[in-house]
């Protein structure tokens, strides 16, 4: 079992090293004359204004909320889904009446107004 | 050995390293480093050539030459590219959190790389068989998400931050399309290990039962990685340029790095769920055979991704968001539900599946094209009506 993922305990970081080798060699490299002008933030040259980690509409969080309860619930499925051989049609579908609570949610969503972009 | 070459290399690696002296542990252990070593390279050096072929292609669809300096056929342009980003200096924009900035490059690339441990190349050619295979190419796709919020987060800079909010947004959303798809392979196959599920494409390939379902994957992987007509992650007209404005020299060139290599991974992943991975004639005589079959359909795939990416032209966001959640995800919903029932019935009626299948998915296809007609009309009515009213305002 764990030898299984002994192959992605090395590939991982053996990716995220050899990523950032060439930055790594890019600083080496590259030249380093650093400038007030050329350090500051580019926003296509007008000077920026205020606080840039700003509080961010609250539509993402709606988005963001409604992915996850769709993500989550996804994952419920998937047990499911490698039993689905061994399975009964009745316990089938049981698990169609779930993804028909899941396209509830969904409903509600679009009735409330979620997922319209603004 | 002619026959299949991978898996008589893999054993003698191991009892050469247990001639050595080493335990049976230790030389499963480093020959797993050095085969992690090996994908890990040669996955990053075929991007050298991706990136030739993605320009060269996309150039000839826009009746263009594309690279054709540097090299034969403009072959070393990238190498070229690769020289001049190595040799510009790394800028980190005042205010910067810097730990942050550096990470999320390397991040992308290695969300990508990652995926590749879980694809069957060949017939005992695959980094890894884990039982949870689907699991974790969900959940390594999801760092790709991660790590562009913290490009546009820790960047000090407006746009970058703008850039990243709907990128996460949209990159989120067409997330969930992509796993309910996957559900129909697992289900087809009974298990979410990515060796069984190319095994248990042996009588028919996946995308002859749930077309539907490969559809649904393949877009979505093409949302996820940013491919046009989703590629809002670098809308250089609206935001400048996205989450990666501030990047300078090699720390830019590795998301893009990252993003070259998710269009082929894209087309690898929708070869081995749906069209067959390595299966093809004679892949049982001949093992090798498999990486050359694999090879062909990911070519064809990715081929078809360029494509599209040269023919469309991008979505807006709030359309991009409505086409996921009022269209795909119902869409995947109604297509997970029918594969499990219609599969079911099938089994217990005696039907031929294949056909059954077939048959149900052309019905959800043709409903859809219906539904999709009828709203369309109905918008074309409204724009119609409001065109209307305005020219009679503005009638001399």
């Amino acid at each position: 079992m764990s030898d299984q993922w002994l192959f992605i305990a090395f590939i991982l970081p053996l990716a995220l090293f050899m990523a950032g080798m060439p930055i790594g060699m890019s600083r080496m490299l590259g030249p380093r004359k650093s400038n007030p002008m050329k350090d500051a933030a580019y926003e296509c040259g007008v000077e920026t204004v205020g606080d840039t980690w700003v509080q961010f509409k609250v539509q993402y969080y709606i988005f963001a909320l409604v992915f996850v309860v769709f993500d989550v619930e996804a994952v419920f499925l998937f047990p499911w889904a490698v039993a689905y051989d061994r399975l009964q049609l009745f316990a089938v579908l049981e698990g169609v009446l779930f993804i028909a609570i899941l396209a509830a949610g969904l409903v509600y969503a679009w009735r409330k107004g979620n997922l319209e972009w603004v | 050995m002619i026959a299949d070459p991978f898996a008589t290399i893999g054993t003698l690696l191991r009892e050469f390293l247990v001639g050595l002296g080493l335990q049976a542990a230790q030389a499963n252990a480093l020959v797993n480093f050095l085969g992690a070593g090996a994908l890990a390279t040669a996955v990053l050096l075929l991007t050298f050539f991706l990136i030739w072929v993605e320009r060269k292609v996309l150039a000839r669809l826009q009746d263009r030459l594309g690279p054709n300096r540097v090299g034969p056929f403009g072959l070393l342009q990238t190498i070229a590219d690769a020289v001049k980003l190595l040799t510009k200096e790394v800028i980190v924009p005042v205010g910067a959190d810097k730990l942050i900035y550096y990470i999320a490059p390397p991040l992308t690339v290695m969300s990508v790389v990652g995926l590749w441990a879980v694809i069957p190349l060949a017939p005992n050619l695959v980094g890894t068989d884990i039982n949870v295979g689907v699991i974790y190419l969900i959940s390594i796709g999801a760092i790709g998400t991660l790590a562009i919020m913290l490009a546009g987060w820790s960047s000090n800079n407006k746009y970058a931050l703008l850039g990243a909010f709907r990128s996460v947004a949209m990159l989120i959303s067409y997330e969930v399309p992509m796993v309910l798809a996957l559900l129909v392979p697992t289900m087809l196959a009974g298990s979410m290990g990515t060796v069984a599920i190319v095994e248990g494409q042996r009588e028919m390939w996946f995308v002859v039962l749930a077309p539907l379902a490969a559809f649904l994957f393949f877009t979505s992987s093409m949302a996820e990685a940013g491919k046009a007509p989703f590629d809002l992650l670098e809308a250089e007209s609206e935001i400048v340029a996205g989450y990666n404005i501030e990047y300078s020299s090699m720390a830019f060139g590795m998301f893009f790095v990252g993003e070259f290599l998710h269009g082929f991974t894209l087309a690898a992943l929708t070869v081995t769920l749906f069209f067959g991975g390595w299966l093809g004639p004679g892949v049982d005589q001949y093992a090798w055979l498999g990486l050359f079959y694999f090879g062909l359909k990911t070519a064809i795939v990715y081929f078809v991704v360029i494509w599209i990416r040269g023919t469309l032209p991008r979505l807006r966001i709030d359309q991009v968001n409505a086409v996921n959640w009022k269209f795909l995800v119902p869409l995947a919903l109604a297509v997970v539900v029918l594969t499990a029932v219609v599969d079911k019935l099938a089994a217990g009626q005696g039907w031929d599946r294949t056909w059954a299948l077939l048959l149900a998915n052309g019905l959800v296809f043709l409903c859809v094209l219906t539904g999709v007609q009828l709203y369309a009309r109905s918008v074309r009515r409204r724009i119609e009506i409001g065109a209307r009213s305005t020219s009679a305002i503005g009638a001399p």
